[in-house]
């Protein structure tokens, strides 16, 4: 039976919460970055220009099929190369989890703007809405309350893939928790205090997720009855 | 005087489908047309043309004698900005109101006043309440489309529409969606436009409304005009067995007197 001790874990939190702080920069960054960019691509490709919308279409396909292991490996380590740029695991971590999260925002966004019916679109085009106008206004608004049970499942999806780039050493939670157990010798207390602040930190982000679908329920249709 | 409304050798094919062969209409001003026809006739196909929602193959429509779209070898180009402007200036109602659900029924109606207008929200205000108050529904101005019942929003679609100041009101089968019992206050909005001197195209099946609002009726065959005139000669002693068979199917089973 394994003798239960936290005093070291617990003695070293904050080596664990710098790591945490971390994590969610890497996320929120992503987030930040990822989500633009996946209404751009599905807006692009929804466009009628056949060469855009296929391009995007294969971006969408390309960063969906690939294992994010193997883009992350890729931006850190082959993209300097190709292009000569100096590539930290910071920016490599932010910028894979960018561009890979909005391929799958992408489709959020693509099915949400698709369900809106047809009619939304004529009636703001017979006042005189441009398309732009009528997306901005009309359609998104509506759209993106159906989106945020998608959205929300996809953004813990993605907080937990970022446990990937403790491989290329950025000091996320998932690297201090390795350090930290192999200096500790104590790795079933470390892991187990890492699952819990994973668990704590999705459960907040569902629970607020969960708050905003409420609140725009109040005005108008939303994903609640 | 110039027709609110010229059309002139109109076309509109969708893929092989040649759904309107050459329409010429006028509708002058202050004067409320009705179109009729069975489905597939092109009526809605040409009211849908006259806000240009779908843009003909060939033809010339003017609008209060403006001439919509560039001529351009032979053919009408039209730009999308121009369009635009257009739409503010000729007001759809549809059969399935289309309110934007995530707005209040104000909101609803202040929207193209200072999204595509440019009205400030004062101005815009004031506005969309004298509109509402037309319809008669001041009152559920705070309230969400979801609140209202199939006549209350068909009749704040008819303020949204109004609250831009169109020279022409177009209503393509208003009152198809609703139930038989909320079906006469949308045609009394209608009548009543009508009689204030609204410019009005409407699509319907109400034969009745026909008779007793419009000028001047139409009936559409197979993309084209079949007949045309005041309501109580097409209606009451339509000139083709065409007629006769759709009118003698509308009223078949009429109370008796």
């Amino acid at each position: 039976m394994h003798n239960w001790d936290f005093a070291a874990t617990l003695g070293d939190i904050d080596f664990l919460l710098l790591g945490l702080w971390n994590t969610l920069q890497v996320f929120g960054l992503a987030l930040v970055f990822g989500i633009p960019l996946g209404l751009a691509i599905a807006l692009g490709r929804m466009s009628r220009i056949p060469v855009l919308s296929q391009l995007c279409s294969f971006v969408i396909e390309f960063f969906r099929t690939t294992p994010p292991l193997v883009q992350l490996f890729w931006f850190f380590f082959a993209l300097p190369i190709l292009i000569s740029v100096q590539m930290t695991p910071f920016v490599a971590s932010v910028l894979t989890f960018s561009i890979q999260s909005s391929a799958f925002f992408a489709e959020i966004f693509r099915g949400g703007i698709n369900s809106i019916d047809k009619g939304q679109w004529e009636a703001a085009k017979a006042i005189g809405m441009t398309r732009p106008v009528c997306l901005r206004r009309i359609i998104l608004p509506q759209a993106v309350k159906r989106m945020i049970p998608a959205f929300a499942e996809r953004s813990i999806e993605l907080l937990k893939t970022t446990t990937l780039i403790s491989t290329v050493s950025y000091a996320d939670l998932m690297f201090q928790a390795n350090e930290l157990a192999s200096k500790t010798f104590r790795p079933l207390e470390v892991y187990t205090v890492v699952a819990v602040m994973y668990f704590f930190l999705i459960l907040v982000f569902s629970q607020l997720t969960i708050l905003l679908e409420h609140r725009l329920a109040r005005s108008g249709e939303g994903t609640l009855r | 005087m110039t027709p609110a409304v010229e059309i002139r050798d109109l076309h509109k094919s969708f893929g092989d489908l040649h759904v309107l062969k050459g329409i010429d209409l006028d509708v002058q001003q202050g004067e409320a047309v009705v179109l009729l026809g069975s489905s597939g006739s092109g009526k809605s196909t040409l009211l849908r043309c006259i806000n240009f929602m779908e843009e003909p193959n060939d033809g010339r429509i003017r609008i209060n004698g403006d001439l919509i779209g560039a001529e351009r070898g032979g053919k009408m180009v039209y730009r999308e900005n121009e369009l635009c402007k257009l739409r503010t200036r000729v007001g759809m109602v549809f059969q399935h109101f289309n309110l934007f659900p995530h707005m209040t029924v104000l909101e609803n109606v202040m929207e193209g006043q200072v999204v595509v207008l440019g009205r400030s929200k004062a101005e815009a205000r004031d506005k969309a309440l004298a509109q509402l108050a037309r319809v008669g529904l001041e009152e559920k101005a705070p309230e969400y489309p979801s609140r209202l019942s199939g006549g209350q929003k068909q009749r704040v679609a008819i303020a949204r529409a109004l609250a831009m100041d169109p020279e022409v009101m177009l209503f393509d089968e208003v009152t198809s969606a609703l139930d038989p019992e909320l079906v006469g206050e949308v045609l009394k909005t209608m009548r009543q436009l009508a009689e204030e001197g609204m410019t009005m195209v409407c699509v319907t099946h109400e034969i009745g409304f026909a008779y007793h609002v419009a000028n001047k009726v139409c009936f559409l065959q197979d993309g084209q005009i079949l007949e045309q005139g005041e309501p109580h000669k097409v209606l009451k002693t339509p000139e083709t067995s065409r007629v006769r068979d759709f009118l003698d199917g509308h009223s078949l089973f009429k109370l008796p007197d």
